[in-house]
């Protein structure tokens, strides 16, 4: 999930009786199943909701170019370097149409990008831990696309029309970079002694972060219970987790490698695995700004855009120079 | 003559694979988005097209060499690159005269390579040079418009002219391995390119408002593997390093 801790109006959800009519008219068209288009009137709430979710999944594309970027020219073969390049160029892609949905809702993504590099905008905590040993790109393909994947499906669904399409394009990749993430940890885990090591390691390192990327526990949230009734929130953190759980235990055994949970069990009553909460305390810490490369992230972000300035005013100059040319010419 | 064409295939696949790799450095740090993702694809069509150069001179060698064995095992003075694609990416701008420089050459090359006698040669030009035609659209359209733009953007990229002329030279001499290719219908003279480069670069150039240098000294060293710049040495610690480190293992 590239989008935690959205939000909202914090008012509680307002009955069908309580609204006006226009507003009932737009959450009866939601409950039918309905889509929501840029022209359509929604409430001010829905709007900002949807600004703050859509950017934070923006940015979250866009910082986690970061950490795969750093092995890029470190990758073993001619064949991981193209899939993980491909897999980069993707996720800037995604970048691209979300910062599109976004600006259909009246920003800019010159104004999302000036929040994100002032820290007052977020993105997903996963991308502030560091990418240290080839197998991290087989963890994060697995588990980081594998936990996106989890939430992302089924926002093909979401309410808002822009944001529901860029999901299915963004899914359909997403589950390819899933599937090469799983097939890296596959070599790794099957390949000698030292491959398997950094396997382990790596699994070690991203299992408590994927966890946390569902976000805590938002049974009592308002915010959540809003978000739930515009369908712009699909599923509960919760049960987003224990899906994920349930679906990569037994990717781990098939790789022989252990979980790092030791409470980790099969609930037989449940039909779920039993596990163990991650780190909360860390979790907020980091979105404090205080994970391992939340610093060395944002700094990234923010030299690349000062040091390109020069291009973009380089080349809206040179922009604004042939259209005045044309004119002339007319 | 299977030495010779082994030679002149590592230069074809070197020069993409040490651009393909200096592109990819750029990879989330690009000056806007829609760069970062032309930087992406530009360096991940260098990488396929280094792919089949380098598959194809290890079967031309015939000692069980494939591309990841030639990319990943050797040292630099095996390496048969121009010196201009080994240089540092420097600014946006710098990467992009690089790319420019590169890809006006490496277009002519690609189409003279489409007409070879080698039938393999042929199909990999064919298939790169599409891919080719618009990594030189792009790189033309962005160095006449930094060119063009504003005081600070021109000044950037005569730098980078300036900075990267001495490197041009190189991709027009010739030597034995290309005398040999010549004799047996398989490449062009590279000399035989330069008109249609020098003339290309003059039309860009005025378009850009930028001044070619008059001098016309050329290093040489890359496509000989006599003298690279110091510059490869890292390049290649960087990207061989988990393959030496762990030469037993499958990735």
């Amino acid at each position: 999930m590239y989008a935690q801790m959205i939000k909202s109006t914090g008012e509680g959800v307002k009955s069908l009786e309580e609204m006006d009519p226009q507003e009932r008219a737009f959450q009866e068209r939601i409950n039918a199943g309905g889509k929501i288009e840029p022209k359509d009137w929604m409430p001010d709430g829905y709007r900002k909701n949807l600004i703050r979710q859509i950017g934070q999944h923006a940015h979250s594309e866009i910082v986690g170019q970061l950490p795969e970027g750093n092995w890029i020219t470190r990758a073993p073969t001619l064949e991981r370097k193209a899939i993980l390049l491909a897999k980069v160029q993707d996720e800037a892609g995604h970048g691209l149409y979300l910062y599109c949905a976004a600006e259909t809702l009246g920003v800019t993504r010159d104004q999302l990008t000036r929040d994100l590099l002032s820290g007052k905008m977020k993105y997903s905590s996963i991308f502030n831990y560091p990418t240290l040993t080839w197998a991290d790109m087989g963890a994060v393909g697995w588990l980081v696309d594998g936990a996106a994947i989890m939430n992302q499906v089924p926002l093909q669904r979401t309410s808002y029309g822009p944001y529901a399409r860029a999901m299915v394009r963004i899914c359909k990749e997403e589950s390819f970079h899933q599937r090469q993430g799983y097939d890296i940890m596959m070599k790794m885990a099957n390949g000698t002694a030292a491959q398997k090591k950094m396997a382990q390691d790596a699994l070690n390192r991203f299992w408590g972060p994927a966890l946390m990327m569902f976000g805590p526990s938002d049974e009592n949230s308002v915010h959540s219970a809003q978000s739930m009734a515009w369908k712009i929130k699909m599923n509960s953190n919760d049960e987003l987790r224990q899906k994920f759980v349930d679906e990569c235990v037994p990717q781990a055994e098939y790789l022989g490698l252990t979980v790092p949970d030791p409470d980790l069990k099969w609930n037989e009553e449940r039909g779920h695995y039993d596990f163990t909460q991650p780190d909360w305390d860390e979790f907020f810490d980091v979105l404090k700004g205080n994970g391992p490369c939340n610093t060395e992230r944002l700094e990234a972000r923010n030299k690349a855009w000062d040091d390109g300035a020069w291009v973009r005013d380089g080349l809206m100059a040179h922009a604004a120079k042939k259209r005045a040319a044309k004119l002339a010419a007319e | 003559m299977s030495d010779h064409l082994f030679e002149y295939l590592c230069r074809m696949g070197d020069n993409t694979l040490v651009l393909g790799h200096r592109v990819s450095e750029w990879c989330g740090h690009a000056p806007v988005l829609e760069e970062d993702i032309a930087l992406a694809n530009t360096a991940l069509d260098l990488i396929g097209q280094t792919t089949l150069w380098l598959d194809l001179a290890g079967e031309v060698e015939g000692a069980g060499r494939d591309a990841d064995k030639l990319a990943f095992h050797r040292d630099v003075w095996d390496f048969r690159n121009l010196l201009l694609v080994e240089q540092p990416n420097g600014d946006f701008g710098q990467t992009m005269m690089r790319q420019f420089l590169f890809d006006a050459w490496h277009l002519l090359q690609l189409k003279a390579l489409m007409g070879s006698s080698n039938a393999q040669v042929a199909a990999i030009a064919e298939k790169s040079s599409k891919e080719v035609t618009y990594h030189l659209e792009r790189a033309t359209d962005t160095v006449v418009g930094l060119g063009d733009g504003t005081e600070e953007s021109h000044n950037r990229m005569q730098a980078a002219l300036d900075k990267l002329w001495p490197y041009v030279g190189e991709m027009f001499t010739s030597d034995d391995v290309d005398a040999a290719m010549v004799d047996a219908g398989i490449a062009p003279d590279p000399a035989s390119l330069r008109p249609a480069f020098d003339a290309l670069l003059d039309d860009v150039f005025t378009a850009a408002t930028l001044v070619k240098p008059q001098d016309d000294f050329g290093h040489k060293g890359g496509k000989s593997g006599k003298r690279h710049t110091e510059h490869l040495g890292h390049m290649l610690t960087q990207m061989q390093w988990l393959q030496r480190a762990y030469p037993d293992a499958t990735w």
